[in-house]
């Protein structure tokens, strides 16, 4: 465990979010909030096919409008940009062709919104069309046209991962079970549509860019790429973010284009996207089929896991290769499985590129995998719980795929749930039309190996102590509403033992704060929580120098207890806080002390290809119990409480915790019931709120959240990741609520009342053709 | 003659009462609520999340009735008394409400925050007391992508235990 943490005590009550007054009053300024004097409106012209050659692109008569300033095209960014350094294959502005139904195509800023949208209606554009594939099948189907000529098959990744023997698994199983489960996609739907600000300076040759980013490094790296500018010319600065869940960690089109923009207007755009433009630049999580096979002892010993997936990637590379690999990279880490066999494939198609989104890559697989556990216990007559404890890993130990699992909580959320949803007396014992179900899940805490291996630290944080007493975080990190600025604040008020009104935090500006590698994969508690406690352990040092000489005593002896430096044996001397940072500045100056956090490389992951992805310091452990019952008539599916249990390791703001589970729970349920995104002919069907139907607080249950601190050995004050974990497990568990409530097994998500009642005629269907069968002469 | 060529004016004047003060300007018929409040007055807590009366980020009060601003013409608002966020906390102390989103993490990323309040602002002032079940009816229009919307009903509830 790194640091020492002041209070052990449980339950600790948690505090609320250093920034959260801001955003009750209203006062939070969003990026579309931002002081919009003297901006250009920025609007984009969209493809209107879903495949083909762009013949003419004229925009001379938008140019020509009175109030257009700028326009812009593929021409204005020859450079293809990207998430990942071995697949970057987009254009901010299609270039020659379009991939995509609504791919930018050229984008205009003019002196407002009407003048905008009139030039758009200006811009003339001759296409020929190509065949377009909306399916993996169609993409990977014999003779299908290439999204990317130089990705024959459609195939942008293919993964084929062997370890242990699962011949030999399968061999020794007393019940081999298979299922295909379908997950359809579905979107992160934040709140806050997305917006960008770009302002360039043509006196200076300087942009200053201001954005919804989660990962303001990838923005400002790739601005000085497609905009050719050095980048100590541009500063990428983090206003409060309407929430991200993956949808801002790469770099989106529209932040290239407003910048684009402003470099060709000379001065100031502001871009705006319309929530149907949201759907349509998601990068959320894909539509996937999966086949999965696992072999079972009797006593519910697991020997052998096969899995392949499909996942529909879009038309662009963006995430897919990682999001493939997670796929099949977290099929470990949870249970202990001798042999697992992984086949994983990322299929181009002309839809809107898909990309990482809460839960990145494991969701669907742990999804097939939970429910055909249920399935396979059931069949065996043993109880859920019991044939997770029959799997159960022992930590410290390597998973087969060579990922570090130092702390384990698992076996303990398992009790609680069991507990709490009073689970032994009730399974079983419910009326028909009312089931429960459970399922586990697990998820990193962050990354251990970054996209870009520059040598650096993997967390950077710079403390400030002035003259007025007041200590400054200054951290790179993006908080986006999972409150990782509180976490900072508090992580450095525990190690100095001060109050935390005492410590202010800036983050995520890039000409004030250190460069981090962004909010994403739930790395920031666990890397930059480590490298604040560094800096302010580091800064504690020298203030305790200071404080001894104060006190006359030896470094030794002194010690900090709410905020004063005591020495240890004469309680009577002590001074505070204040007078020993006076103290500490003179000769010396303003104190700026640096932090870091460098994950151990043993936690980097396997040799094999692809063995950095799912590598991390430490895994989230989540057990959770659905209540559900289900109208057979209707086939609505109604979810009246849920159970959650996590291991967090240690949870630094118990109230964020919670509010994080609760929130990663509930988007399990949004995906499970009722969210995705289907298209016609590739035009989006499902491109507003009203469409999208994300659960509102009607259907919204209480959700009971228990926390497990097993304290990781490597993790800030024995932490892990609290955000992701428990999304996983949602849909599985309601699968199962599902089966236990009126014996209906679904193979398809999200479990919508169409889907629900199909299944009830199928089997209705089954039941005749078998009475049928039966009566037959 | 260069006067002549100025094109007319589409705007009226609109008298209204923002947050207990009267003002005057001058709107376009076509000018929703939310952006007369974002652009001409410079009040920006009232939010846009979506393309028109999806998710309730722009709920402010109209006569104490909650209206989502993104659907509602600045036109229509001559006369009325228009309540936002701004204008919810008075003397330097937070509305209990905002008080309790914000101890009780009703509030993650913040964007749905001042709308969500808003809708609960208007149900305390006519059910002093309501149950959940009335809490998450008028709660109903306002969608939150981060909190799973249990502290949500747990901060309405803790603003109605903290009732004067």
């Amino acid at each position: 465990m790194n640091g020492t943490v002041a209070s052990r005590d449980w339950p600790r009550p948690g505090v609320p979010l250093i920034d959260g007054i801001d955003k009750v009053t209203g006062h939070a300024r969003f990026t579309a909030d931002l002081d919009p004097c003297g901006a250009l409106v920025g609007r984009i012209f969209r493809s209107p096919v879903s495949h083909g050659d762009i013949v003419r692109l004229d925009v001379s008569r938008a140019r020509d409008l009175e109030g257009v300033v700028a326009v812009v095209t593929g021409d204005d960014c020859p450079r293809t940009y990207g998430v990942l350094p071995v697949a970057m294959n987009e254009h901010p502005l299609a270039c020659g062709k379009v991939r995509y139904r609504g791919e930018p195509v050229a984008a205009v800023a003019a002196v407002d919104a009407e003048t905008a949208e009139r030039a758009l209606a200006l811009i003339e554009l001759e296409m020929r069309e190509l065949p377009a594939h909306y399916t993996a099948d169609s993409a990977r189907a014999a003779g299908a046209a290439l999204v990317h000529d130089d990705r024959p098959g459609n195939l942008e990744r293919a993964v084929h991962h062997v370890f242990g023997d699962p011949e030999a698994g399968f061999a020794a199983a007393d019940l081999v079970r298979e299922v295909r489960i379908d997950c359809a996609e579905v979107n992160h739907a934040q709140i806050e549509p997305h917006a960008a600000l770009a302002d360039y300076d043509p006196a200076t040759g300087q942009l200053t860019m201001q954005s919804v980013s989660q990962v303001t490094f990838y923005l400002h790296m790739m601005l000085a790429h497609c905009l050719q500018m050095d980048e100590s010319r541009i500063r990428v600065i983090k206003p409060f973010v309407g929430g991200g869940f993956g949808a801002r960690v790469e770099v989106l089109n529209f932040e290239i284009v407003t910048a684009l923009l402003a470099r060709a207007a000379q001065g100031k755009v502001l871009m705006q996207l319309t929530r149907e433009e949201n759907f349509l630049t998601h990068r959320a999580r894909p539509q996937t089929a999966i086949r999965l096979r696992l072999g079972m002892r009797r006593d519910g010993r697991m020997t052998a896991c096969e899995c392949e997936v499909v996942q529909r990637g879009g038309a662009y590379a963006g995430y897919g290769i990682v999001t493939i690999l997670y796929a099949g990279a977290l099929l470990h880490g949870l249970y202990a499985i001798p042999a697992v066999k992984y086949d994983g494939y990322r299929i181009y198609t002309n839809l809107p590129p898909c990309g990482a989104m809460r839960g990145h890559g494991g969701v669907n697989t742990r999804h097939a995998f939970e429910v055909l556990l249920d399935r396979m216990a059931r069949e065996l007559e043993l109880d859920p719980f019991a044939v997770r404890r029959m799997n159960l890993l022992s930590a410290p130990t390597r998973t087969l795929n060579e990922l570090l699992v130092n702390s384990y909580g698992l076996p303990e959320c398992l009790d609680r749930v069991e507990r709490a949803s009073g689970w032994r007396e009730r399974i079983g014992r419910l009326p028909r039309g009312r089931g429960i179900g459970m399922a586990c899940s697990h998820y990193v805490s962050g990354a251990a190996k970054p996209i870009h291996r520059t040598g650096e630290p993997h967390a950077v944080v710079n403390l400030k102590l002035d003259w007025d007493g007041g200590v400054t975080a200054l951290t790179g990190a993006p908080d986006i509403g999972q409150g990782s600025s509180t976490m900072i604040a508090i992580t450095v008020a525990e190690t100095l033992d001060l109050p935390l009104e005492r410590i202010r935090v800036i983050a995520a500006d890039s000409a004030i704060t250190p460069k981090d590698n962004g909010a994403y994969s739930s790395r920031i508690t666990f890397m930059v929580g480590n490298a604040a406690i560094d800096a302010a352990q580091r800064l504690k040092d020298i203030l305790s120098e200071v404080a001894a000489r104060k006190l006359g005593v030896r470094r030794e002896d002194v010690y900090t207890a709410a905020g004063m430096f005591l020495a240890r044996g004469s309680d009577a001397t002590a001074v505070s806080f204040e007078e020993v940072a006076k103290a500490a500045l003179v000769g010396e100056g303003t104190l700026t002390i640096k932090g870091t956090f460098t994950c151990p490389p043993e936690s980097q992951g396997g040799k094999h290809k692809g063995g950095a992805v799912g590598a991390t310091m430490g895994f989230s452990y989540v057990a959770q119990v659905v209540e559900a019952s289900v109208d057979e008539d209707t086939g609505q599916v109604t979810v009246h409480q849920v159970w959650a249990a996590i291991d967090c390791g240690h949870a630094i703001n118990p109230l964020a915790v919670t509010g994080q589970v609760e929130g990663a729970v509930w988007m399990g349920m949004g995906q499970a019931l009722s969210e995705e995104t289907c298209y016609l002919d590739g035009l989006p069907a499902h491109a507003s709120l009203l469409e999208y139907r994300v659960p509102t607080i009607i259907e919204s249950p209480p959700i009971d959240v228990q926390i497990v601190e097993s304290h990781d050995p490597l993790g800030p004050f024995g932490a892990k990741e609290a955000s992701e974990g428990a999304l996983a497990s949602f849909a599985p568990a309601l699968v199962a609520a599902v089966a236990n409530a009126i014996g209906i097994d679904l193979d398809e998500l999200p479990a919508t009342p169409d889907r629900v009642v199909e299944a009830l005629i199928a089997r209705r269907r089954r039941a005749r053709l078998k009475s049928a069968q039966e009566s037959a002469p | 003659m260069h006067q002549d060529q100025r094109p007319p004016s589409r705007k009226r004047l609109v008298r209204l009462c923002l947050n207990g003060r009267w003002r005057e300007d001058a709107v376009p018929d076509h000018l929703l609520l939310v952006n007369y409040l974002r652009e001409t007055v410079g009040l920006t807590g009232t939010k846009t999340g979506c393309d028109g009366g999806e998710c309730g980020a722009c709920m402010v009060l109209v006569d104490s009735v909650p209206m989502p601003a993104c659907i509602t013409l600045a036109v229509r608002c001559e006369g009325r008394s228009i309540e936002t966020i701004e204008g919810l906390s008075s003397g330097g102390s937070l509305h209990r409400l905002q008080r309790a989103f914000h101890e009780q993490l009703g509030t993650q990323c913040g964007f749905c925050t001042p709308g969500m309040i808003m809708s609960a602002a208007a149900l305390l002032r006519r059910n002093a007391r309501p149950t959940d079940g009335e809490i998450r009816e008028a709660l109903a229009g306002n969608l939150c992508r981060c909190t799973g919307y249990v502290k949500i009903v747990e901060s309405v509830r803790a603003a109605v235990d903290d009732a004067p």
